[in-house]
């Protein structure tokens, strides 16, 4: 740990100010929330608000697991990882199953979650009626009256292009019945593992200064038509280190002459499995 | 029969300058009504104010609602002002682009006020934009074109079905063929003349072309200078005009 830094890098002002706006965030279920935010030794779009959100909520006695697109071993995920364990000196960890703490960019682990445990995530864009209604004064009024007929403009242009909703990222949820929501850019297969799930998700957007929350056990609906309902990402294959069949999977160009394999894209998830194979 | 509604004193000022200056009228249902005047005589500024776009410097507007009982326009809330806008009235903007939303394409366009309705059912969302776009003589084919490959007749055409298709009471229109040449403006304003009766919509049209109102208003009023000069049946004034302004406005249509 780097001495000369107040434990988890934010001093403990910038630490209340951001876990009052978190408070706030959980008491009003989708909701965002405006807070003040910091600059980070990290650059806009790597995940300053997650990074912010983890550094107000870690504790000396956290286990912290950074995972970027569902990998434990990238660039995002490693610096991050190793950033806290400097600035806080706390354990980390790449199993699931041993965090206290995970922030994620993109994705949610596949190994469920249970209600010890919080999750983070880096938002690139808080608003989900961004690209139709530039402005945010208009947006934060649609907001308030729960005026969100806007929304299904988008999925009906998604059917009339591509005969199906072509949105497969992003995927806009109603959460609580009340407040449309980002779920931040994870791929639209892990829009189920938000539905009353026990473990407490977090959002923080750096940029955009705004967070916003999901509870344990808050109904967490993906919009759709009547004729046209949510379906998640299904694949004809399996991870070919693992075996998976229902996990999301990656697909790996191998070599200059368009070879490719589908693998899971949650290392630790894989991991586990190819171990308990050999075991 | 009791009106639609009912404007009453009413005045918008922009600072010192003044928008519109004491109007008064009623408006019935299946109505059409016409506001004419030069430009800058607070002919828009009238229908923004009524249509509560605007907030008004002084006087009322009344608005009786589907269920028969009467608003008053200056006091709703803003959650109300929206709900008004979305399920009973409609508004056709001048220029078609101020009224569309040009990066969906026009089925979208169609079906955004039923979405916001709550229908959530995708082929019947279609086939009522299908109809719609019929009704207006846009190609059925086109309604997964964006508005933008449309031209401006067809943008225009296209904010009407826009704007009917949820079958509002009150239409608010602000020189819907200005800006158009003469043979498509003739095809438009037919259009809403048979629209207008079919569905016995009342509305208010703001227009500085004569010939408009002759063609579709029953009554007029006649603008100059934010205040009404002249009010009454149409026919009456562009045959029989009193105020010395209006016989100048009928008397420099040009007649060939």
């Amino acid at each position: 740990m780097t001495p000369s830094y107040n434990f988890a890098f934010l001093d403990e002002d910038t630490k209340r100010m951001l876990r009052r706006a978190l408070l706030k965030a959980v008491a009003i279920p989708g909701y965002q929330v405006p807070f003040g935010s910091r600059e980070m030794p990290l650059p806009y779009g790597w995940g300053t608000g997650g990074i912010q959100v983890t550094a107000a909520l870690l504790g000396r006695d956290d286990i912290l697991k950074v995972i970027d697109q569902g990998a434990d071993d990238t660039t995002n995920a490693v610096n991050i990882r190793r950033f806290f364990a400097r600035v806080a000196g706390v354990e980390t960890t790449e199993h699931t199953v041993d965090a206290s703490l995970i922030q994620t960019r993109h994705r949610i682990p596949e190994t469920p979650l249970r209600e010890d445990q919080i999750l983070v995530f880096q938002v690139p864009e808080p608003e989900p009626l961004r690209t139709l209604e530039p402005r945010e004064a208009e947006t934060r009024t649609l907001h308030a009256l729960a005026d969100y007929g806007l929304m299904h403009v988008k999925l009906y242009e998604d059917i009339a292009q591509y005969g199906h909703i072509a949105t497969s990222y992003d995927y806009p949820v109603l959460v609580d019945d009340r407040f449309l929501t980002s779920p931040s850019p994870i791929p639209k297969f892990d829009n189920p593992k938000l539905d009353r799930s026990p473990a407490l998700m977090l959002f923080g957007a750096g940029r955009e200064k705004r967070l916003y929350a999901i509870p344990p056990y808050t109904k967490v609906e993906s919009l759709a038509f009547d004729d046209h309902p949510f379906e998640i990402q299904r694949w004809e294959h399996r991870c070919e280190l693992c075996g998976s069949a229902e996990s999301y999977l990656d697909e790996v160009i191998v070599d200059d002459r368009g070879s490719r394999m589908f693998v899971c894209s949650d290392t630790d998830f894989c991991g586990d499995r190819r171990a308990e194979a050999q075991a | 029969m009791s009106a639609l509604l009912q404007v009453r004193g009413l005045s918008r000022h922009y600072g010192q300058r003044i928008g519109c200056e004491d109007v008064s009228f009623d408006l019935h249902p299946g109505e059409l009504l016409c506001v004419v005047g030069e430009s800058g005589s607070g002919k828009s500024t009238l229908l923004s104010t009524v249509a509560a776009q605007l907030a008004p410097s002084a006087g009322t507007v009344r608005y009786r609602q589907r269920d028969g009982e009467w608003l008053e326009l200056g006091t709703l809330s803003e959650a109300d002002r929206r709900r008004l806008a979305r399920e009973e009235w409609g508004f056709v903007t001048q220029n078609p682009r101020d009224g569309l939303r040009l990066n969906v394409s026009a089925g979208a366009n169609v079906a955004e006020r039923l979405m916001a309705l709550g229908m959530r059912n995708y082929s019947q969302l279609r086939g009522i934009a299908r109809s719609w776009l019929e009704r207006v003589e846009i190609d059925a084919a086109r309604i997964d074109d964006a508005p933008t490959s449309f031209s401006g007749g067809m943008q225009q055409r296209l904010q009407i079905a826009r704007t009917l298709v949820t079958q509002p009471r009150l239409v608010f229109m602000d020189e819907p063929t200005a800006g158009l040449d003469v043979s498509v403006q003739a095809r438009i304003l037919d259009l809403l003349r048979g629209l207008v009766n079919e569905l016995g919509l009342a509305a208010v049209m703001v227009t500085h072309d004569l010939a408009v109102a002759r063609l579709l208003a029953a009554r007029t009023i006649v603008m100059q200078g934010g205040r009404v000069v002249e009010t009454g049946l149409t026919d009456q004034i562009l045959d029989d005009p009193q105020h010395p302004y209006t016989q100048l406005l009928v008397s420099s249509v040009l007649t060939t």
